[in-house]
């Protein structure tokens, strides 16, 4: 069946904000299927509140709001645009709620607005537990033996008939948020009432606990004429138990024969079937490991995380052909874009091992629990492609970014054995490096398997690797046995710590070996037909597919910015792959080396050319010698890539735009000082050290407070507000436990307004597009700050100051490109924080308000045009019309343990934009789309606040008591609010009878708190359980003194009815 | 031990001896599937040839007595990326590799398998042979890889002597298979449909079948030029002017095109895998289907009057079924019966049954 005619118009909704358990991918997703959608003359119209994505681009829409994912907002841009239809399964859980909901009220059919794709009722069928349950009984296929239950006490007695344990897994939520495993009716009563709240419709489902069993997913597809395929197969090596998203994932599936393959194949295509799926769906199994007896464990019908990884692994585009389907043509008249000549009505073969090792946050939030459930925890994830199992993984580890080269864990050398067969049975994160170090011990696999039930097959790929280990520690490697460590993706630096070589030593060995690697090719089909997708990985054996064409074009090579981590999200690639494309236009070839397979920039038509690899020096170098690029960019690609650019230049590749030694000039400390020094330039005061007592010295010199960080740091890792010696003491072991190349900074902390800008400088003219200010003070992190657009309270002289530090140091330091600097506006003077010559954060919101594309213009500068010559002037870019307010989306309910209260340390997983003419709109436009709530008229809410601040609080009670808002405060804060007449009710703090504060946090009559955490990584404080109890009951909770005041404002000022959406394309 | 695979076109790899050690010429087809590399082994289609896995992960879940399509392996040789050292399944029985040197079938891992497969699909099959000979000279070797070619397999594969087979559940047909290379499974997919199934030698006279009382006849595949089965064309024929329904998978489909008047003709490189397109034109459906032929009816040659194309390959168009005018007899390039492979399309044995008079 060809298109529709009548599909003229297409709504697309995002996912919305970048939590765990909703990331990049559905900007990969949603970028493609858009462009899938334009492609056939379909005008879109684009609705997601996360402003760092690439879906929200004037080039991939037609129209782009940037607005809250909720039914007011959205029908408001359903009555302005009048789409014809909606396209519900690209924007992931979050989408698909709002989409179904748009349906149940009745929007959609009010304004004739048709749903693309699946219908409501099959989404129902495949989302609602008992709906799914009942629908797989109708067609034979198994789920595991399960209840749906709303009240706790149903739970108990539904688990008293199964057994325990039983699995809580909630409906409607994101990455099975609030869900686990219980053992006994206390914990069940916990996470069922827990479940309970945070499930949309209140409803969990109770199941007969199969951990242990092999977790399989297929990807699949179905078109409206029946046509069924598979697209990937994948194997999670960490059985059923560990969500998946938090699972090491193998594609295709290795330990299953044909037989139970076909098995659980034809019950995909019959579930997909039965369903009437009209589009991608992802559908899990568990597998008895030691019969044919299997359960269905989920579906999910739309585009997930899984489809992501499944286009990337196979080269087979799952959005773009969802999108082509739910327009109408069936999977036959799709051509294969990959091939060219066959079409989207086949099933991907693979000739290669894919491997996915999700990236966790506990480098960050050191004091979260690692345990790892069906509660999923990973930010990111890194993909890796080989010849082997043992490549794969190898390359992944390396890929990871987590100071981690091989299969070793270095601190679980020290351990005893009976220690690590011991951690063998916790399942953790580092539970992969735990498993290696018992088979180094000579644990046997059958013992580790009858532990952890991963197949024997992967421990054997794991002992191979151990094997080879042994063979290189026996000194310089014959020729076979360097071959054979190649080919399973060793590094040269690696191999050359076993046997007692260099790495360089290595390198050379093996190049007189003629060991060398060669790249091959990604192509759907495994080489059965000739195609010609520039998708590349590497290996050490045989042909090279990979063959540097000479198109008379300089050749450029880009770098991403691997994994997503907290930190280092999508708005890197964003930047990445904006430069891709202000390459493309500026006629360069381009190259992009990364190795996350959930963005935009790994997609295979984006560059000339992708290489899917880690983004070490060694990778990298392979593929320069093989490319030997014109120049190579690592502005765009975060602290990933910008970490590269001295191994990039030691290569001899050009740096196009700001060279490693300015980027070294901005990240040395005693070089960036010296430069401040020379420009006149004030910052606060501070030291380097290395030790606590040097650090104690400082801090004493300084004066309390100070901050502590290391040095060459992402999002403030580590970084700390002491107070006292005993925070010093504190913060220095946990900053040591990670060997320290680089000395830690001490510095004077200044408690002032925070400014942040990105420039672009030429060698000569710098241009400003926007100045931003944040809400917090200094001592938030920037990354965990709501921001706006333009500056509320900054005076000209103070902006024409920062123009000239930002010039003056973009000129000493070198820079060419982009630069970030973070300044403090304290006692009516502007000092410097910190600065990045490389892109930020921010860039992707700027660019979108400001209408000043950012990168396209730091790329051109890059190759050596002028800022007066392209159109957007220099000095501070006129301010734009409209306010813009970035908030911070945190994923705290995901990870136990995690302190919410905000420091200098970067807490939030993603953002959201607020888009409006005045700041209380925006700003209420923004808090709406995090989903932070200010407390309504007639509301409650708990104040509890650190001595420090209690006089500033008065003046916020006092608003939020005149709004008809009632005020409880614990004990101190309590009469410090009476003191000053603002009437409150004193609640009991934690320790105290009940009912207390946690007692009233529990009963859901509370719509607010505010609590300012003392300093300290105390878990055992009562602020630190009033916040993670606020999180478990969903309770808005603020940790800032200027969040709470912006709350106030919002509540004061911002009117939803007086919201009005804004098309971003029209600024 | 090093083996060395060299080839018509006088490349030579070198890799890793497994399996038997005999030095073995062959025809050299390569295969996509990503699971069923026993199934593969013991597909009689295969006899002759030598098989290059593209996949390189072989011999993950090791062999079990239950995954043969036939008594034994009948590929000539076997080559692939990394063999797997310990099968890991729980219906495993033995490694891969020892299940090789059982059957002496010659084989070799740790050639660039994806290089194998692009010469295969640019330069067309070639002849090729595995050695583990030490010293030899690749050009005294070629005029015989060369020379080399499949003959006679259908004798060598079938069976000798009649075999039956009871039904599954409640008998009601009984069907004549010709074996040309059967594939068990293809035995199977009948008796579960209540067919009691005798299994008859590839020369079995049509007048034998047609006076034995049998609901039906079904065709198997094989191995080997289907142009080289005069006789049995010729049997076939009777069948054919017959009433008797008639359903034909592979090598049995292009044999009765040619005993009805079609031509077959060699494909470049084949099809083997599990991933083929296939369109079914009266139900405008396409089904991924499994596929392991190297010959094929041409569709320029197929009488009108005689048949419709009721299939056809979604990525190269060629034939994939036919459809006789004559009633109750319809025949497939592809292999419903799978094993290995995608089982979307068994549904055509059910359509076989309703031929015989059964209900589909």
């Amino acid at each position: 069946m060809p298109k529709n005619p009548n599909i003229k118009k297409v709504l697309v909704l995002g996912s919305g904000p970048i939590v765990i358990g909703q990331a990049a991918e559905f900007d990969y997703a949603g970028t493609q299927a858009c462009r899938a959608l334009k492609e056939e003359g379909v005008e879109v119209v684009l609705v997601n509140s996360n402003p760092a994505t690439i879906m929200t681009d004037k080039d991939i829409a037609d129209h782009v709001y940037i607005e809250p994912l909720n039914i007011p907002s959205v029908t408001q841009v359903i009555q302005r645009e009048r789409p014809d239809s909606i396209l519900p399964t690209l924007g992931g859980q979050t989408g698909l709620n709002l989409a179904m909901n748009l349906y149940e009220q009745g929007v959609l059919e009010e304004y004739g607005v048709r749903l693309l794709g699946t219908s409501p009722d099959s989404i129902r069928k495949a989302e609602d537990r008992q709906g799914f349950k009942d629908a797989m009984e109708e067609i034979g296929q198994p789920c595991v033996t399960s209840k749906v239950v709303e009240k706790v006490e149903d739970a108990v007695e539904f688990a008293g008939e199964i057994g325990y344990p039983v699995i809580v897994r909630p409906a409607y939520t994101l990455g099975g948020t609030g869900g686990g495993i219980a053992y006994d009716q206390a914990s069940l009563e916990e996470i069922s009432e827990r479940g309970i709240s945070l499930s949309r419709v209140g409803q969990v489902l109770i199941e007969r606990c199969i951990a242990g069993w092999k977790e399989i997913e297929f990807e699949v597809m179905r078109d409206s004429a029946g046509n069924v395929i598979q697209i990937c197969s994948m194997e999670n090596i960490d059985p059923v138990g560990v969500h998946t998203g938090d699972s090491i994932v193998v594609a295709p599936t290795q330990t299953l024969a044909n037989r139970e393959f076909q098995m659980l194949r034809s019950a995909a295509l019959d579930i997909i079937s039965a369903l009437e799926i009209e589009g991608g769906c992802n559908v899990q199994f568990a597998l008895n490991p030691d019969s044919y007896e299997y359960a269905v464990i989920e579906v999910n019908p739309r585009v997930s995380r899984s489809s992501a990884l499944a286009s990337k692994a196979t080269g087979y585009p799952i959005a773009k052909v969802a999108a082509k389907i739910a327009l109408g043509y069936t999977l036959d008249e799709i051509p294969n874009a990959v091939t060219g000549k066959t079409t989207a009505c086949f099933e991907p073969t693979l000739d290669y091992c894919v491997l996915k090792i999700p990236r966790l946050p506990f480098d960050k939030f050191t004091t979260a629990s690692r345990t790892l459930g069906t509660q999923m925890k990973a930010t990111g994830e890194v993909m890796a492609i080989a010849n082997s199992f043992e490549g794969a993984l190898m390359k992944a580890i390396r890929s990871l970014e987590l100071n981690v080269r091989a299969l070793k864990l270095e601190k679980l050398e020290g351990l005893y054995t009976d220690e690590i067969e011991e951690l063998l049975s916790q399942v953790t994160d580092e539970r992969l490096f735990v498993v290696a170090e018992a088979l180094r011990r000579g644990v046997s696999p059958r013992k580790i398997n009858s532990i952890t039930k991963m197949d024997i097959w992967f421990l054997d790929r794991f002992q191979s690797i151990i094997e080879m280990e042994e063979r290189l520690e026996k000194g310089k490697p014959d020729e076979l046995t360097l071959r054979l460590a190649k080919e399973m993706c060793f590094a040269d630096s690696y191999i050359g710590k076993l046997c007692g070589m260099t790495q360089a030593e290595v390198k050379a060995l093996r190049e007189e070996y003629g060991i060398t690697p060669s790249f091959k090719m990604v192509d759907t089909c495994a080489a059965e037909f000739d195609a010609e997708t520039p998708y590349y990985y590497s290996s050490y054996e045989g042909e090279n597919e990979s063959i540097p064409q000479d198109t008379g074009k300089k050749k450029v090579l880009v770098l991403g910015s691997g994994p997503i981590r907290i930190g280092q999200g999508i708005e890197f690639d964003y930047c990445s792959v904006h430069s891709v494309w202000a390459l493309k236009r500026l006629g360069c070839e381009t190259i992009i080396i990364n190795n996350n397979p959930e963005t935009v920039s790994t997609d295979f038509d984006v560059a000339d050319k992708l290489y899917f690899e880690p983004l070490t020096a060694e990778d990298v170098q392979n593929v320069v010698e093989l490319e030997k690029p014109w120049g190579a960019v690592v502005q765009f690609g975060g602290q990933t890539a910008i970490k590269l650019a001295k191994a990039l230049t030691d290569m001899g590749v050009r740096l196009l735009g700001t060279s490693s030694d300015g980027v070294d000039a901005a990240e040395d400390r005693e070089r960036f000082d010296e430069i401040l020094n020379q420009c006149g330039i004030p910052r606060a005061k501070g030291k380097t050290v290395f030790t606590t007592q040097e650090a104690l010295d400082a801090a004493h010199e300084l004066g309390y407070p100070v901050l502590v960080r290391p040095s060459y740091v992402l999002g403030g890792q580590g970084m700390e507000i002491a107070y006292s010696d005993r925070n010093i003491a504190d913060f220095m072991k946990i900053i040591n436990q990670t060997v320290q190349e680089h000395p830690i900074l001490v510095d004077k902390y200044l408690m002032g307004r925070e400014l942040e800008v990105d420039g672009v400088f030429d060698g000569e003219d710098i241009l400003i597009p926007g100045i931003m200010e944040h809400v917090e003070r200094a001592g938030v992190h920037s990354g965990d700050s709501i921001s706006v657009y333009p500056t509320l309270h900054v005076e000209e002289k103070h902006k024409e100051t920062i123009l000239r530090y930002t010039k003056d140091l973009a000129r000493a330091i070198g820079v060419i490109g982009l630069i970030n600097i973070q300044f403090i506006l304290y006692n009516d003077e502007i000092y410097v924080i910190e600065v990045n010559p490389r892109s930020s954060r921010t860039i992707p919101y700027i660019s979108k308000v400001t209408g000043v594309p950012i990168i396209d213009l730091a790329t051109k500068v890059m190759l050596g045009q002028k800022l007066k010559d392209l159109d957007y002037g220099t000095g501070i870019y006129p301010e734009a019309d409209y306010f813009a307010v970035k908030a911070p989306v945190f994923s705290f309910e995901k990870l136990t343990d995690v302190d919410t209260g905000l420091g200098p340390e970067m807490k939030s997983t993603g953002e959201c934009l607020g888009l409006a003419e005045t700041y209380p709109q925006a700003l209420l436009k923004a808090l709406k789309g995090s989903g932070l709530k200010a407390p309504k008229k007639g509301g409650r809410i708990i104040i509890t606040v650190k001595d420090e601040d209690k006089q500033e609080i008065v003046g916020i009670a006092r608003g939020f008591a005149e709004m008809d808002i009632q005020i409880l405060a614990t004990d101190g804060t309590c009469q410090a609010l009476r003191q000053a007449g603002v009437e409150a009710t004193r609640v009991n703090r934690v320790s105290e009878a009940h009912p207390n504060i946690l007692d009233m946090i529990q009963s859901g009559t509370v719509d607010l708190i505010i609590n300012t955490p003392t300093r300290g990584r105390k878990q055992d404080s009562d602020g630190f359980k009033i916040r993670r109890a606020a999180v478990e009951h969903s309770v808005a909770c603020v940790t800032a003194i200027d969040t709470a005041r912006a709350l106030l404002t919002v509540r004061e000022l911002g009117r939803s009815e007086d919201l009005v959406p804004v098309d971003i394309t029209k600024i | 031990m090093k083996a060395a695979l060299i080839l018509e076109n006088g490349d030579v790899f070198w890799g890793k001896s497994i399996g038997g050690t005999d030095t073995r010429v062959f025809e050299m087809v390569f295969n996509t599937s990503m699971t069923g590399y026993q199934e593969i082994l013991t597909d009689p289609s295969y006899a002759g040839q030598g098989i290059v896995m593209s996949y390189p992960l072989i011999g993950n879940y090791g062999v079990n007595h239950e995954d043969n399509e036939s008594s034994r392996p009948w590929a000539e040789a076997f080559i692939v990326r990394h063999l797997a050292r310990r099968g890991s399944n729980f219906r495993c029985e033995g490694t891969l590799d020892d299940y090789l040197k059982q059957y002496h079938i010659t084989g070799i891992e740790d050639v660039d398998t994806r290089a194998l497969t692009k010469i295969l699909r640019n330069q067309g099959s070639m002849n090729a042979m595995i050695t583990c000979a030490e010293n030899f000279c690749v050009e005294d070797l070629l005029p015989q890889i060369r020379a080399y070619r499949v003959s006679g397999t259908v004798e060598r594969v079938t069976r000798k002597e009649p075999e039956v087979f009871p039904a599954g559940e409640d008998k009601r047909f009984r069907v004549a298979l010709m074996d040309f290379g059967v594939k068990e499974n293809m035995i199977r997919c009948l008796q579960k449909r209540g067919c009691e199934v005798t299994v008859l030698p590839a020369h079995t006279p049509a007048e034998e079948i047609l006076s034995g009382g049998y609901d039906g006849v079904m065709l198997s595949n094989g191995p080997g030029d289907p142009a080289d089965n005069a006789e049995i064309i010729a049997q076939l024929r009777k069948l054919y002017d017959a009433d008797i329904p008639i359903f034909a998978v592979c090598l049995g489909h292009q044999l009765l095109a040619l005993a009805t008047g079609a031509k077959t003709e060699k494909l470049p490189y084949g099809h083997r895998g599990g991933n083929h397109p296939v369109m079914d034109l009266a139900e405008g459906r396409a089904f991924i289907t499994s596929q392991n032929h190297g010959y094929v009816v041409r569709g320029d040659t197929v009488d009108p009057a005689v048949a419709q194309v009721s299939h056809i390959n979604v990525n190269d168009k060629t034939v994939e079924g036919l459809r006789y005018l004559r009633p109750n007899c319809f025949t497939v390039q592809f292999h419903p019966e799978a094993s290995p492979g995608p089982e979307d399309t068994e549904y055509l044995f059910d359509r076989f049954i309703a031929s015989m008079g059964g209900d589909r």
